[in-house]
């Protein structure tokens, strides 16, 4: 079991960084929107794994990402951040919920999942941006920037989700 | 000690948070000020290949597309050819050679970030070397900034960092070319005086003061322009020949005189100090 659940974050890692750069780093709809799926790999992340494992692997999913856009370490940074910040914004949506042994993403409410993503989502892309812009004259820039690539990565993260989900039996 | 021992092991996800956190920002604070890092780009082994390997792909779907417009630049460059006047043999002397051309093609584009960097086939083992001017059959794409064995990596003037020599066609009024990240197909030309007479429509092309690109290959056309707020000197946008979405085949232009140029210039600054 244990084997397996490392088997499939492999695999993970690998097909999000690659439909990352392929597909969705060319979209380029409306000209400047591209979704940031590779966000799903921390979404999915299992909870109980070693958090120092948990950043190592988030700095090296935005690093690999970096790579290929030309973007030198803003991917690494903003996932990392929102790595390092994941437990706090899971206890704010499950509550206590979350720390007990048995806890898992499938069994919590729908509204429960979609606000864990949201926020995560809006945090990475407000670093992101920010250091992307690096200029705190364009701060409007930066907001339009973050709030309407946020929605198309949300909505595509949802729809990656929901096809790839364990089925409930 | 041992408080400071406790201390690490207690933020020890902090602290490692932290370290990543600051390697992630000086490479990439480092990166806007210099020149970039020479080993985290799109030319190394691994992302080369995966996306030669795609574009091998993706590039049979616009075969048509890209044929209609490899003609139509041979036509223009036929017609150039066969109502050229002189026939001077000097002309075909290699001795005389400034410029040399190599064929190319891009890998992966990138339009839609404040610094974007386009990778193509072919390396230093073609003979590609940083700082070599890159074109396509309609105007200027960037310069060459890194290269691996078998890649590279091209700063396009869709670039923050990128400041291009350009003046507008038929006169001597020299600006540099900027771009603003708004719109890709849309660049601005800074520096160009208000005593100029400019005109909405007027061609803009290189300047002769790049030792990077010949003089007078296409840009753009003006927009529209403006004065500034310091009333000195225009903005101009300019809208790009080159469809900046959709560039496939190119040409990397070699300048072999561009060493002793630099080397002059330098030795020329050194002796002035």
């Amino acid at each position: 079991m244990i084997r397996n659940s490392y088997f499939i974050n492999i695999i993970r890692f690998v097909l999000l960084i690659l439909v990352q750069v392929l597909v969705f780093n060319k979209l380029n709809f409306f000209g400047y929107i591209n979704p940031m799926v590779y966000i799903l790999f921390l979404y999915w992340y299992p909870i109980k794994e070693k958090r120092q494992l948990f950043l190592l692997l988030s700095f090296l999913l935005g690093f690999l990402i970096d790579l290929f856009s030309d973007t030198v370490a803003i991917h690494a940074a903003a996932t990392v951040t929102i790595a390092y910040l994941r437990p706090t914004i899971m206890r704010f949506c499950f509550g206590v919920n979350y720390e007990f042994q048995n806890f898992k993403l499938t069994n919590t409410t729908k509204a429960q999942q979609i606000t864990f993503l949201t926020l995560l989502i809006i945090i990475h892309h407000l670093v992101f941006f920010t250091l992307e812009i690096f200029s705190f004259e364009n701060t409007l820039l930066i907001l339009k920037k973050v709030l309407t690539i946020s929605i198309a990565t949300l909505i595509l993260c949802l729809l990656l989700s929901s096809l790839f989900s364990v089925k409930k039996e | 000690m041992r408080q400071i021992i406790n201390f690490v092991l207690r933020y020890k996800n902090f602290l490692l948070y932290l370290f990543l956190l600051i390697i992630a920002l000086a490479l990439t604070v480092q990166s806007h000020s210099y020149h970039r890092s020479k080993y985290f780009n799109s030319s190394n082994w691994l992302t080369g290949n995966i996306y030669e390997t795609t574009s091998n792909i993706t590039t049979y779907f616009g075969l048509g597309e890209e044929n209609k417009k490899l003609v139509e630049e041979n036509k223009r460059l036929r017609n150039l050819l066969f109502n050229q006047k002189k026939e001077d043999s000097l002309l075909l002397d290699t001795t005389n050679i400034t410029y040399k051309v190599i064929a190319s093609q891009v890998i992966k584009n990138s339009y839609s970030l404040p610094r974007n960097y386009i990778t193509i086939k072919k390396g230093s083992a073609q003979g590609i070397k940083p700082d070599m001017g890159v074109i396509t059959a309609n105007g200027i794409l960037g310069i060459v900034e890194n290269t691996s064995k078998n890649f590279a990596t091209v700063q396009s003037i869709l670039n923050t960092k990128s400041r291009i020599n350009a003046k507008i066609k038929n006169t001597n009024h020299y600006g540099s070319l900027i771009w603003d990240t708004k719109d890709y197909n849309t660049v601005q030309l800074a520096d160009i005086e208000r005593l100029v007479p400019v005109k909405i429509g007027d061609t803009i092309v290189t300047g002769a003061s790049s030792s990077i690109f010949p003089e007078n290959i296409p840009i753009g056309v003006i927009r529209n322009f403006d004065l500034n707020n310091s009333q000195s000197s225009y903005s101009i946008d300019i809208k790009l020949f080159n469809n900046m979405a959709a560039v496939k085949s190119i040409y990397i232009i070699e300048n072999i005189q561009r060493e002793e140029i630099i080397e002059l210039e330098a030795k020329t600054n050194n002796d002035s100090q």
